[in-house]
Order: structure tokens, then C-alpha cells, then sequence
């Protein structure tokens, strides 16, 4: 097993990491263009190179650009990719205080510790996790995308309706298309692109980038300021500090971020938003959360890099590709005539191994360039003209709007949907329960509609919602997560009132 | 007046001469091979195992271009707008060709999209895990009839080509199934393995792909698959369903005849390459060839089965 780890270091395979991880990071920090554009643009790209070689350009690529989405995330209130739609939570607030840098060096090295999480799962308990991933059925997934609804209301603190109303208008949105079963079009109104429904990344594009571009046009003051009585630089020593302090926040994060990404049909935006809500429920300053709290970033983005490791479990071990940009890498695969399926691990482990160890690579290069770039991107970001920086973030938003489907009208979704997201964070709405309502609401829907074909032809609906293990655990948590706030206000009233005793 | 004549003549003349030289040494530059699916996809597979045999044959490659979005009908409804001189061909896949345009506006229309060739088959399978008490085809048909409706099968969306195979099985069979449809193969596949449903309505390469973890109880071919000898037809047990996903590549249309000869002599010349062959049926594909002049008869076939199998969804009339 050495020997592919020798693999994976020689000059060659090294450089093709490092080229991808800056690829991606670049490509997933740009607002507008995420990791899956990423992948799919420099896929043919790799075509001509062995299969290994070929696997850890794409793999360095897919890492890079999820953890590349903080960038935009931290600093400009906008997720480079939908996985890190949890990081704008703390990491802008962070920035907007002066601590950009810090915000960023912490998302790096939680991102890192986090891929590292799920790569070495991949290598070690690859079979049996996937395993465990085949469990889940619809009515698993109807009910995690529930839990991740009732998350979104919760982290709505102080504006729980508000939230409410914000992911009740994202289940809206994702109804708009051919329905899942039956393939009735609705609230398409005759037009062909409404009904292949509204895609995420349009949504997040519009809901995320347009407000932000808005309210920039709209105000006099500068972007962003260089705080001069903040220090300066990596500020590494202080998010080594901050990030001891969240050891096991990291942990069971990253360990969240590698089981959800194993599931075939969730993501990165879901497991960094159970992993961020776990981390706030334990937390002893769970009142910081929202408002910049280290440990929300740690959390964001230890989930979310976990989740590429993870994403490779069911596709390497049973050919199911965990994630889109899994599916891509999969067919770039077959194109070099590598048989995905069950018995890749056994006739192409080298090919396999060496792929895992430059995964693992990648993500430990992933420190020096993420810090190096981190470190000029937020000094260009600062210095950069207002009236540079608006032109090309709208640039960016069309283009890469543009770029997931060519088709023009998903642009000009994008843009009325980012007037609608103006108006309302006018209002006082975020826009993460509207696009977690998008992304959940599919999720739901699926899973509840095949639950309860399912449940009909069996003649057992009610054991198939309400009586399989897994359902009853997550419905626990959900019941927990939803109860807990109130308990919690209940105990503190009830501690209040002894106190007055 | 008449200098205008001549001019027109002359100008006549020359793209004669033009369009005459070009079918003499065409190709004489890359083709641009447009995919309407991702990069990675079978379409793209396929069409990259292409290109040494077109290499071979003319001493020019492909230039491959991506154009995904709405199933490939983004792709598509572009297609006649590109240039018609033979260096835009564009990947295709049935039955989307024919579903797409009856379930709405696609931008398309069937009878647009100018084919030029078809040359594999993907057929459809009913796979089952390998774990699965169903043991064959006649296992399942029983269960099906003891029970009408328990037995669920997952597929790939709502009237699509799993959907349509799931239905004219039923009718042929005279059995009742649950449909379960799901948004993707992985999606689907996933939940057959794990047992979420009891079989799955998908294609031969799933089986070819998923090795010992799967049973295939039939496939939907005239004849055996080589890869699975001791799997039925679905015709061996007097069901009617000898079908599957079909792919090809089409032309604008307004693309000069003698190109469109041309270039489906290519590719029939593409599908004899005894290694092509090889590669394509070891990954569970079926090499068929439909030619040119062979192709209005074939949309009729297969566009009259269609519209029998969309009668059954309830898509038309």
C-alpha cells in the first residue's frame, strides 16, 4: 500500500494536485461558478492522461473547489458553491468585524482536517459504509430533509417566522417544473426551461449574489476596510488557538460531513447544515452563533470537505456516484476504460489507491495554497475598486449562471429571482432558508412521494413512515431539535425565577 | 441587369465547385462531435471509443463539444441553427427523441432533428439484487399476478425510457406493478441494492456495472446477450418488449445530402472495428446499424411503437 502512496508523490502526480487544488479553488471561490462546473469544464481536459494521473487532477479539482466556496462566502456574504451556504452564517459576520483573515485561515484549516476525515474513511471503512448508505431508502430521505427544514427554522433565532416564511417560499420554488411522479408540469407557464424546474444554482446564484450586488450599488461606503488595529497576515497562530477549542466540534463534524456525503442522494449544503447545528446545540456560546462565532466556520467547513471523501464511497464501492461531481469523475473513468463497479477495488486497486492517496494529498496541499491564496485574495478583495468589484461579480453571476445549462433564460430567472431576494433581505429574510428550502424541498418530495407508492403497494404506510429504525432515530433528532430551544428557554425562565427566589 | 445574372451564375458555380471539392476530401479538418449530455456520460463514452476508428478511416478526429441541460434538448433544439457543412454532427438518444416533444414544448420537434446514423442499443434488463428471493422471470411474473400492484419497481423518471419498458412488460405480461420512479441511475440503482424496492427497470450495462451484486430475470433483446448467456428475453417467455435506450448522431438539416452519405458510411465503418466491438459489448452495449437511407424507416418503427407506449402512460390521446 506504500507504493501507491509513492505513486501519488511522484513529481508528476504532485504538480497535477497542485494545479488542481488551485484550479478548484480558484474556480469555487469566483461567485457563479461552483465545484461541479469546475469538475465538468476541465474533465475532457484530462482525457489524454493516465488513469490516475487523470482521477487526481479531477479529485484535487472537486476538493479545491468545495473548500474554495468560503472565499466568497467569508467575504462577500456569498457561497462559491452550494455547500457552503452554512459558512456565510459566521464566516461573513467575521469578516465584516475585520477578521477576514482569521476567518479564513480557521475555514482553512478546518477544511483540510475535514477532507482529511473523509478520505481516510474512504480508505479505511469504505465497504462497510456503503454499506450502511444502502439502508437509507426514500422515506430516510424524506425524513433527513425534513430535519433539515426544522433546522433552518431553528437557526432562524429571533426570527423564527421570518425563517419560516423564507424556506416555506423555497419549497415553493422547488415545486416549479415536472413533477417527480407523474411528470405533471407546474407553475411552469408554458415555458420549457420552468419545466425542468428551477436549478439550485440558479437559485443560489440569484438569491445569494444579486442582494449582495445590490446593496453594494445602493451604498456609498467602501466594500470592505482594512481594520488597522486588527493584526495583519495569516493570523494562523490564532486559529490554531481557535480551532483546539473545537476539537471535537472538527471531529464530529468531519464525521457528519463523510456519513452524509456516503448517502447517494444528499449532499454537501445538507451534512454542513446538520453538522452547524450540531455544533451550535453543544456549544457553551451557542448565543454567538449566527453573529461569528468561530465555531460555526470550523464546523461549515469541516462538514463540507468531508463530504468529498464520503461522496466516494458508494461511487468507488458500488459504482453510485455520491454527489454530481462524483458522477462526472466516475464517467471520466469509463472513458479510460476503467470498469466502475464492486470489483474496482480488487482488479484496479492501483489505480484506486493511488487515487485515495492523492485525494489525500490534495487536501493537505490544500493548507500552504489555501493560505497563500487566502492571503491574496482577501488583500485583492480589500484593495480592489467598487466599481471593479460590482461589474465583475455580475459578470461572474451571468456567466456562470449561463454556464450550468446554456440557456439564457435560467439568466434571466437568476436575475428576478435576485431582485426578489433584494426586496426581501430589504425585509429582513436571509436567504439561506429560501435556498435550503429549494435544495430540501426536492429531497422531500421524492422521498415522500416514493415512501408512500412504496408504503400503498405494500399496504403499510404507516410502518413504512413511521416504523423503520433509521426514520424513528432521525425523527427523534428532529423532535430534539425542534424541542430543544423551547427547553431550553423553559430551563432558563425556571433557573431565573430560582435565582429571584 | 445581366452583369447581376452573371454574377449570380459564377457565384452558382463556385459554391458547386466549392461544395463538389469539399465532398471529395471531406473531412479535411476536425468534426465538432456536439454531446448534448455531460462530459463522462454514455453518449460520451461512446462517441470517444468512435474517434480511433473515424481517425482510422479519414485521418481526422473529433472536436468534442458539451451542450447538456433539459435531458438533451437544450442540444437538440440547437442543432439546426449551427453550420450545414458537415463539420456539426451531434450525439442523440431515443426514445428522448420522440418523449420529449410529445411531453410539451422542447424547442424541438421530432421530425427536426435530421438523423444520420444509429448504431448501438442499450437494451433494457429487470434486475433484481443478487439476494433477492425472486429467483426468475417466472418468479416475478407469479408475484405479480398473486398480488397485483405490491411488487414495486424503481426506473429512471416519470415517462421515460424505463417507464415505457415497465408499462408495455405489464400490458405484454398482463401484470400489475408499482412504478417507483427516481431522478438519476445511481439514485435508482441505490435503492434496488438496498432493497428499498423490489426490482429495477433499468439497461444491461447496470448488470455488466454492478457484476455479482445483481440478478438480471430478462433482458428486452431478439436474441441473448453474449455477456449473459443464462439470462431470458423477455420474448422467450412470450412477452412482446424488445427495446432499450437508442443512441445515434443527426446533422443539421439542411446538411448536403452527399455529406450525410458520407458520413453514415463512416460510421457503419466505425461499428466493423472488430476492437470497437469488443469494447462496446464487454460494457453491455448492443452494436446495431441503421444507415442513412434505412433511417426514415426506422423512425417510422420505432416512432409507431413509441406512440403505442405513450397511448399507455397517457401522454396522448
Amino acid at each position: 500500500m506504500f507504493a501507491y502512496f509513492l505513486d501519488a508523490l511522484t513529481p508528476f502526480n504532485l504538480m497535477l494536485a497542485m494545479f488542481g487544488v488551485t484550479a478548484g479553488i480558484t474556480i469555487g471561490a469566483l461567485p457563479g461558478l461552483t465545484a461541479t462546473m469546475a469538475v465538468a469544464v476541465l474533465t475532457p481536459m484530462t482525457f489524454t492522461m493516465p488513469p490516475s494521473s487523470a482521477l487526481i487532477v479531477l479529485a484535487s479539482i472537486y476538493m479545491g473547489g468545495i473548500y474554495g466556496g468560503c472565499f466568497s462566502a467569508i467575504l462577500v456574504n456569498t457561497p462559491g458553491t452550494p455547500s457552503s451556504i452554512t459558512t456565510t452564517f459566521d464566516g461573513y459576520p467575521m469578516a465584516k468585524r475585520g477578521d477576514g483573515a482569521l476567518a479564513l485561515s480557521l475555514a482553512t484549516l478546518a477544511s483540510v482536517i475535514g477532507g482529511a476525515i473523509g478520505v481516510l474513511l474512504l480508505l479505511l471503512v469504505a465497504p462497510p459504509l456503503a454499506r450502511a448508505a444502502l439502508a437509507f431508502g426514500p422515506v430516510e430521505y424524506f425524513w433527513l430533509a425534513v430535519l433539515g427544514l426544522t433546522l433552518v427554522a431553528s437557526l432562524s433565532e429571533g426570527n423564527l417566522l421570518k425563517g419560516i416564511m423564507g424556506a416555506c417560499l423555497g419549497l415553493l420554488i422547488s415545486f416549479v417544473g415536472s413533477a417527480v411522479m407523474g411528470g405533471d408540469l407546474r407553475f411552469t407557464f408554458g415555458s420549457p426551461t420552468l419545466s425542468g424546474g428551477v436549478n439550485i444554482v440558479v437559485a443560489l446564484i440569484g438569491l445569494f449574489c444579486i442582494p449582495v450586488v445590490l446593496d453594494l450599488i445602493s451604498t456609498a461606503e467602501p466594500h470592505m476596510e482594512m481594520d488597522k488595529e486588527r493584526p495583519q497576515g495569516f493570523r494562523l497562530r490564532e486559529a490554531v488557538k481557535l480551532l483546539l477549542n473545537e476539537k471535537i466540534n472538527v471531529f464530529r463534524s468531519g464525521g457528519i460531513g463523510a456519513l452524509v456525503g456516503a448517502l447517494p442522494a444528499a449532499g454537501g449544503s445538507i451534512s454542513s447544515l446538520i453538522a452547524y447545528s450540531e455544533a451550535r446545540r453543544s456549544s457553551k456560546k451557542s448565543h454567538e452563533y449566527g453573529k461569528g462565532a468561530p465555531g460555526g466556520i470550523v464546523a461549515a467547513e469541516a462538514a463540507n470537505n468531508a463530504t468529498v471523501g464520503g461522496g466516494f464511497i458508494p461511487t468507488l464501492t458500488l459504482g453510485i456516484p455520491g454527489t454530481p461531481p462524483d458522477a462526472i469523475i466516475m464517467g471520466a473513468l469509463l472513458v479510460h476504460g476503467v470498469q466502475i463497479g464492486p470489483s474496482l477495488f480488487t482488479e484496479n486497486s492501483e489505480i484506486v489507491y493511488t487515487f485515495i492517496f492523492g485525494l489525500l494529498v490534495a487536501t493537505i496541499l490544500m493548507l500552504p495554497i489555501g493560505l497563500l491564496l487566502g492571503r491574496y485574495a482577501f488583500r485583492a478583495f480589500i484593495a480592489i475598486p467598487k466599481s471593479l468589484l460590482v461589474p465583475g461579480v455580475l459578470l461572474l453571476t451571468i456567466l456562470g449562471t449561463y454556464g450550468i445549462n446554456n440557456n439564457v433564460i435560467e439568466v434571466f430567472i437568476m436575475l428576478a429571482l435576485g431582485v426578489v431576494g433584494w426586496a426581501l433581505s430589504r425585509a429582513g429574510f436571509s436567504p439561506a432558508p429560501i435556498v435550503l428550502g429549494v435544495v430540501l424541498g426536492q429531497i422531500a418530495e421524492q422521498g415522500f412521494v416514493q415512501a408512500w407508492l412504496i408504503g400503498s403497494a405494500t399496504s403499510n404506510l404507516s410502518g413504512m413512515f413511521f416504523g423503520r429504525p433509521i426514520s424513528l432515530a432521525i425523527i427523534g433528532i428532529i423532535i430534539l431539535s425542534l424541542g430543544y430551544p423551547l427547553l431550553a428557554t423553559q430551563l432558563k425562565k425556571f433557573g431565573r425565577l430560582k435565582a429571584h427566589d | 441587369m445581366k452583369s447581376h445574372k452573371i454574377k449570380k451564375l459564377i457565384s452558382g458555380f463556385t459554391l458547386a465547385l466549392l461544395a463538389a471539392g469539399a465532398q471529395a476530401d471531406y473531412p479535411e479538418r476536425n468534426i465538432n462531435y456536439y454531446i448534448p449530455f455531460n462530459p463522462g456520460g454514455e453518449s460520451d463514452v461512446t462517441a470517444r471509443m468512435q474517434e480511433e476508428g473515424f481517425k482510422e478511416a479519414t485521418g481526422q478526429g473529433f472536436t468534442f463539444q458539451y451542450k447538456p441541460g433539459a435531458g438533451g434538448a437544450t442540444g437538440l433544439s440547437q442543432l439546426n441553427q449551427m453550420a450545414d457543412d458537415g463539420y456539426n454532427i451531434m450525439g442523440f438518444n431515443l426514445p428522448h427523441l420522440f418523449l420529449q416533444p410529445m411531453s410539451g414544448d422542447v424547442g424541438y420537434e421530432t421530425d427536426d432533428i435530421e438523423v444520420v446514423y444509429v448504431f448501438q442499443l442499450t437494451p433494457h434488463a429487470l434486475i433484481v439484487p443478487a439476494s433477492s428471493s425472486i429467483e426468475s422471470l417466472e418468479d416475478f411474473v407469479s408475484r405479480a399476478k398473486e398480488t397485483p400492484g405490491a411488487l414495486t419497481v424503481a426506473g429512471v423518471g416519470s415517462n421515460s425510457a424505463p417507464h415505457i419498458a415497465k408499462e408495455i412488460f405489464d400490458d405484454a405480461a398482463s401484470t400489475t406493478t408499482t412504478y417507483i420512479p427516481f431522478t438519476g441511475t445511481s439514485a435508482s440503482t441505490a435503492a434496488m441494492l438496498g432493497k428499498q424496492v423490489d426490482a429495477q427497470w433499468s439497461f444491461v450495462t447496470v448488470g455488466v456495472e454492478q457484476e455479482d451484486n445483481v440478478r438480471l430475470l430478462g433482458v428486452a433483446m431478439e436474441e441473448r446477450h453474449p455477456l449473459f448467456p443464462d439470462v431470458p428475453t423477455f420474448k422467450e417467455m412470450g412477452i412482446d418488449l424488445v427495446d432499450g435506450a437508442y443512441r445515434g448522431v443527426a446533422v443539421p438539416k439542411t446538411t448536403p445530402e452527399e455529406i450525410k452519405q458520407e458520413l453514415s458510411s463512416l460510421f457503419a465503418e466505425i461499428n466493423k472495428s472488430p476492437s470497437f466491438r469488443q469494447t462496446m459489448v464487454d460494457k453491455g452495449y448492443v452494436l446495431i446499424d441503421v444507415p442513412y437511407s434505412e433511417v426514415p424507416e426506422f423512425m417510422e418503427r420505432v416512432g409507431s411503437d413509441y406512440k403505442e407506449a405513450a397511448r399507455l402512460l397517457g401522454l396522448v390521446e
